[in-house]
C-alpha cells in the first residue's frame, strides 16, 4: 500500500505544482492590476493605435499601458459585463452607440468627466448628464461599390437606400446578417431610420425581391462577394455592391503594394448609417486613477489623429485633422442616418427578429 | 453496450483493492485537471445563465425548447450531422482501403496530407473551400455550379474535414486484420463476398461504427463550416450557442443549448466507448507492412486511382488554392506577402504577424506536455479490463471538451479562473491549457489500445517480482508505449496548433497564435492584409504537415485509433 500512497501523493504534488505554478504565471507576466503604474485597456480586435503616440502617453503620465483585444465588438463588451465585478482592466474602450445601452443598464462604467471632452463635437455626446461614457471616434457604415464594375456597366453607382430597390441594380447588393455582423446591424439600423419603425419592413421586401444577398459576416461579404476589394477580386466575387465601411476605400489604397492611384472602390454617400464608439472608466477599475489618465488622452488631439490610419475611423473632437487619404479616397458622408442608443436599445432585438424572418426565412 | 458486458470479465484477485487504489491515485491529476478546467467554468458558465436569486431556473428549458426557431436547429443539427456521417463513410471508406491494403509510392505523405486539414482552423480552410465549391471557383468553372451557401458546401466541407477519422481509425484496423482469415474462408468454399462478410466485416465493423460516431460528434458540434459556408440560413447548436453568448447575450438560452448539447454528446460518447471496448476485444492483429501490397489488375488500379482522384479534388486542392493565393502577390512578387509577414505595423498586432509562429509553437509545446501528462495517466489508469463502470464512464468524460462549445468554455474560463488560487485570467498559460483539454481525449484514444495490448501477465510478472508500479510501468509497459507516446504527442500538438475556437477567447492580444492571426488579417480591407492571412495559413498548414509526416516515421505497429 505505501508505494500506492506514494504515487497518489507524487499525482497529487505534480497536479497542485501545475496548478501553482500557472498561478505564480499569472502574478507574473499578466494582470498587474495590483500595479498601481500600469493601466490596461480592454478593448476589441480593431483596437489599433501607433506605438509612439502611446509611448508619448507613457511619458508623460508615467503610466505603463496594456491592452488586451479580447474579440469582436460584440463579444468584447459581454466579456466586460459578465467580468464587471472583477474586471480584466480599468478603461474598456469600443462600445458602440448599437450597444451602449446594454452596457450602461448593466453598470458597466462609473462616471468620468474627461479633461478637454468640452471639445467633442456636441452631437456625439449622449451620457451629458453622467459621463459615464466618452465618444471616442466615430465610422460610417455604407454600401461601397466596385468602381469598375459600374464604369464597365456605364451604370451609375446608386447614391441612396431608394436607389439599391431599383431594376438597374438587382442581384448586386451583398449585405451581412443584421444578427450576428454589426455592419449588418448598422445597415438595418439605417433603413430603420430612412424608413422609420413602420416603413422598413417593406422597403427589405422590395430589397429581397430585388436580390439582394445576405451572407453571415463581414468576411465573406467584403473578401468573398464583393468584386471590388482585394480578397474578392481574387476570390472572383461577383457583386459589386456591398455593406462595408466608410473608410473602406482607403484602406483598399493604404494597403496595397504598388499603391494605386485612386480607389479600386467608391462609397453610396446616402446609404450610410453612423456609428459612434465610446470608452469609459470601469466601475471596478483598480487603477482608477490612471483609468482617467488614460481616458483623458484618448480625446488629446494626438490621439484624435493617429486613430484614422490605424482605427479607420473619424475623430469626433473639434480640429482634430483628417488624413488627407481619408478625404481623397473616401470624402465622409454627406448626412448619415443616426439613431438614439435609447431607441436603438428599444427596438433592437424586435426589428432583428423580424428582419431575420422577413429576409432569410 | 451489452456486448462489451459479454467480454470475458477477469475473476477478481486478491489485489484488485491495491490495484484499484493504484487506479485512483493515476486519475487524481486527470479528473483534478478536468474538475478545474473544465467542468466547474462550464457549470459556471451554465449557473449564470440559469441561477435567478440563488434558484436554478429549469422552467426554462421548457420555454426555450418550446421556441420554433430553436425546434429548426436541433433538427437541421441532427440531419445534417447523419447525412454528413454518411457522406464521410461512403467517401472515405474506399480511402481506408486503399491505405491499408495498397501499397504505393508516396503512400505516407498522402496519409499525412489527408490529415492536415483535421487538425487546421476552420476559418483558415473555410476560405479555401469556398475557392472550390463557391462562385469562380472550381466547380463553378467547369460546370457552372456554386454551392455556397447551400447545404451541400456544410456536407462536403465536413467530409473533407473528417476524411482522416474515417482513414485512421478504420484503414488502422484494417491494415491489421490477418487476409489469411479471408482467404482461408474462401478456400473453405464460401465465396469472396461471403468470406468478407462473415469474416471481414464483423472484424471491421466496430471500428466503422467508432469512427462513424466520432464523425457524428465533430458534425453535430459543428461551428466554423456552417458559419463561413452555409450563410446565414443553416444554424447549428453549436453555432445558437454562439449566436446566443456572443452577439444576443441571451445567456439563460445559451445555457439551455449548452445542457442539451452536452446531454447530446454524452450520448454519443457513451455509445462510442460501447463501440470502443468491442474493437479492442481480441482480434487476430498482423503487422500492417505485410497486408499491404501492390495494385494487382484493372480493377483495384481503378479503385486506387478512384481515391487518389478524389484526394485530389476534395482535399488536396482546397489546401492548393491557399498556397496560390499566399504567392499571387501584385506586380508578380512571389514572396511579397511572406516578406510584408516581417514588418511590424504597430497597430493591428503591437508586434511582427510572423512572431505569432513563435508563439504559435510556444503553446503548441505546453499544450502537448500538459496533454501528454494527463492523457498518458488515465490511459494509464483506464488500461486494466477489470476497471469498472465509474472508470469506464471517466474514458467517455475524458472525450467530453471535444463536444462542448468553445464560447461556453472561454466564457466560463472568463468568469470562473478569475480568483486566487486560480487567477488565472491574465496569464499565458491559459491558452496551452484550454488546447490541452482537447489535446487529451487524443492522448488517450491514441495510447489505450496500445497500453491494453500489452500482456496482462508481464505486468503481474514483474510486480510479483518485486516491482513497484512505478517500475513495472517503466519497465514494462514504457518500452511498448514510446511510440505510441510519440504519435499521441505529435498529434496534440497538430490539434493545439491548430486550435481557435478557444484560443481565440483567450489569446493575449500582444501575442496571437496563428490561427488568431489569420483571422485578425482577414478581418480588415486591403489586399495586403488578405495577403498576409493567406501566407500565414500556409505557413501553418505546412508546420502541421511536417510534425504529421513526423509522426507517420514513427506509427506503432498496432495503431490506436488516431
Amino acid at each position: 500500500m505505501s508505494t500506492t500512497k506514494k504515487f497518489t501523493a507524487a499525482a497529487l504534488a505534480a497536479g497542485l505544482g501545475l496548478v501553482t505554478l500557472s498561478a505564480c504565471g499569472s502574478s507574473g507576466s499578466g494582470g498587474g492590476d495590483a500595479d498601481s503604474k500600469t493601466v490596461t485597456l480592454v478593448s476589441h480586435d480593431s483596437w489599433a493605435a501607433s506605438k509612439s503616440v502611446l509611448e508619448d502617453f507613457e511619458k508623460q503620465s508615467g503610466y505603463t499601458v496594456k491592452v488586451l483585444k479580447d474579440g469582436d465588438a460584440g463579444q468584447a463588451v459581454n466579456k466586460a459585463i459578465l467580468t464587471k465585478d472583477n474586471p480584466q482592466g480599468d478603461v474598456f474602450f469600443g462600445v458602440d452607440n448599437t450597444l451602449l445601452s446594454r452596457a450602461l443598464d448593466n453598470g458597466l462604467f462609473q462616471p468620468y468627466e474627461a479633461k478637454g471632452s468640452g471639445l467633442i463635437r456636441p452631437e456625439y455626446q449622449v451620457d451629458r448628464a453622467k459621463h459615464r461614457v466618452t465618444p471616442i471616434d466615430s465610422g460610417d457604415i455604407c454600401v461601397n461599390y466596385d468602381k469598375k464594375y459600374f464604369a464597365d456597366h456605364k451604370l451609375d453607382p446608386p447614391a441612396s437606400f431608394g436607389d439599391l430597390v431599383e431594376p438597374r441594380y438587382k442581384n448586386l447588393l451583398v449585405t451581412e446578417n443584421a444578427a450576428t455582423s454589426s455592419p449588418g446591424l448598422g445597415f438595418l439600423l439605417g433603413t430603420a431610420a430612412e424608413y422609420g419603425d413602420k416603413g422598413w419592413p417593406d422597403y427589405w421586401k422590395k430589397l429581397k425581391a430585388n436580390g439582394v444577398k445576405v451572407v453571415d459576416g463581414w468576411e465573406q461579404a467584403y473578401n468573398q462577394e464583393f468584386s471590388g476589394s482585394a480578397g474578392g477580386k481574387k476570390a472572383k466575387g461577383d457583386r459589386p455592391l456591398v455593406v462595408s465601411y466608410a473608410s473602406s476605400p482607403p484602406a483598399e489604397v493604404i494597403y496595397a503594394s504598388p499603391k494605386p492611384k485612386t480607389a479600386p472602390t467608391g462609397v453610396a454617400s446616402g446609404t450610410c448609417f453612423r456609428q459612434v464608439e465610446y470608452a469609459g472608466l470601469l466601475s471596478n477599475a483598480k487603477n482608477t486613477k490612471g483609468g482617467k489618465a488614460l481616458l483623458d488622452f484618448l480625446v488629446t488631439k494626438e490621439f484624435q489623429e493617429d486613430m484614422p490610419l490605424n482605427m479607420f475611423v473619424y475623430p469626433v473632437v473639434k480640429g482634430a485633422q483628417v488624413p488627407a487619404e481619408f478625404s481623397e479616397f473616401g470624402p465622409a458622408a454627406k448626412s448619415p442616418e443616426t439613431l438614439a442608443p435609447a431607441e436603438i436599445a428599444d427596438n433592437r432585438d424586435q426589428w432583428v427578429k423580424s428582419w431575420t424572418s422577413l429576409v432569410l426565412k | 453496450m451489452d456486448l462489451a458486458r459479454t467480454e470475458v470479465e477477469p475473476p477478481a484477485r486478491k489485489g484488485l483493492s491495491r490495484g484499484s487504489a493504484a487506479r485512483l491515485g493515476l486519475m487524481a491529476l486527470p479528473v483534478a485537471f478536468f474538475g478545474v478546467f473544465f467542468a466547474y467554468p462550464v457549470a459556471a458558465i451554465v449557473a449564470r445563465g440559469l441561477k435567478a436569486d440563488g434558484a436554478w431556473q429549469w422552467g426554462r428549458i421548457g420555454d426555450v425548447l418550446a421556441q420554433s426557431g430553436i425546434q429548426h436547429v436541433l433538427w437541421f443539427t441532427t440531419w445534417q450531422a447523419f447525412a454528413s456521417t454518411a457522406l464521410t463513410l461512403l467517401i472515405a471508406l474506399p480511402g481506408a482501403y486503399v491505405f491499408a491494403r495498397f501499397d504505393f509510392r508516396g503512400k505516407q505523405v498522402l496519409r499525412a496530407v489527408v490529415t492536415v486539414p483535421f487538425v487546421l482552423p476552420t476559418v483558415v480552410v473555410g476560405t479555401a473551400f469556398l475557392a472550390l465549391v463557391g462562385r469562380g471557383g472550381l466547380l463553378d468553372e467547369l460546370w457552372g455550379v456554386r454551392l455556397d451557401t447551400t447545404v451541400w458546401a456544410i456536407l462536403l466541407a465536413h467530409v473533407f474535414f473528417n476524411y482522416a477519422v474515417v482513414v485512421r481509425t478504420v484503414g488502422g484496423l484494417w491494415a491489421q486484420l490477418d487476409p489469411r482469415q479471408e482467404e482461408a474462408a474462401r478456400m473453405l468454399g464460401a465465396s469472396r463476398f461471403a468470406a468478407w462478410r462473415k469474416v471481414t466485416l464483423p472484424a471491421l465493423a466496430p471500428a466503422v461504427a467508432a469512427a462513424a460516431l466520432m464523425v457524428f460528434l465533430f458534425t453535430f458540434t459543428s461551428f466554423g463550416v456552417v458559419q463561413i459556408l452555409g450563410g446565414p440560413t443553416f444554424s447549428t447548436l453549436e453555432v445558437e450557442i454562439y449566436r446566443q453568448t456572443s452577439e444576443i447575450f441571451d445567456l439563460a438560452t445559451a445555457a439551455v443549448l449548452t445542457i442539451i448539447q452536452f446531454m447530446a454528446v454524452g450520448a454519443i460518447l457513451a455509445v462510442h466507448a460501447g463501440t470502443v471496448r468491442r474493437r479492442e476485444a481480441a482480434l487476430r492483429l498482423v503487422d500492417a507492412s505485410m497486408t499491404a501490397r501492390r495494385p494487382r489488375g484493372a480493377g483495384q488500379w481503378a479503385l486506387l486511382g478512384a481515391v487518389l482522384a478524389t484526394v485530389a479534388v476534395l482535399l488536396v486542392l482546397p489546401l492548393a488554392v491557399l498556397v496560390q493565393r499566399s504567392f499571387d502577390a501584385p506586380g508578380g512578387h512571389g514572396f511579397a506577402y511572406y516578406r510584408a509577414l516581417t514588418h511590424d505595423d504597430g497597430g493591428t498586432f503591437l508586434v511582427a504577424p510572423i512572431t505569432a509562429i513563435g508563439t504559435s509553437l510556444q503553446y503548441a509545446l505546453a499544450a502537448t506536455a500538459v496533454a501528454v501528462l494527463i492523457g498518458g495517466l488515465a490511459a494509464a489508469a483506464l488500461t486494466r479490463r477489470d476497471a469498472g463502470r465509474l472508470v469506464r464512464g471517466f474514458d467517455a468524460l475524458l472525450m467530453l471538451p471535444l463536444g462542448v462549445s468553445a464560447v461556453t468554455v472561454g466564457f466560463g474560463f472568463l468568469i470562473a479562473l478569475d480568483k486566487p488560487p486560480l487567477n488565472l485570467r491574465g496569464s499565458w498559460i491559459l491558452v496551452p491549457l484550454a488546447q490541452a483539454l482537447v489535446g487529451v481525449p487524443f492522448v488517450v484514444r491514441t495510447m489505450l489500445p496500445v497500453l491494453r495490448a500489452v500482456d496482462e501477465r508481464l505486468r503481474e510478472a514483474a510486480s510479483v517480482l518485486g516491482a513497484s508500479p512505478w517500475r513495472v510501468w517503466r519497465e514494462v509497459d514504457l518500452p511498448m508505449v514510446r511510440r505510441a507516446l510519440l504519435v499521441a504527442a505529435g498529434f496534440a500538438f497538430a490539434v493545439s496548433l491548430g486550435e481557435f475556437g478557444a484560443t481565440v477567447f483567450i489569446a493575449r492580444p500582444d501575442n496571437p497564435t496563428l490561427p488568431v492571426a489569420v483571422a485578425r488579417l482577414l478581418g480588415r480591407a486591403g489586399d495586403l492584409n488578405y495577403g498576409q492571412a493567406m501566407a500565414l495559413s500556409t505557413i501553418l498548414m505546412v508546420v502541421c504537415a511536417v510534425a504529421l509526416l513526423l509522426l507517420e516515421r514513427v506509427r506503432t505497429d498496432r495503431t490506436g485509433e488516431f
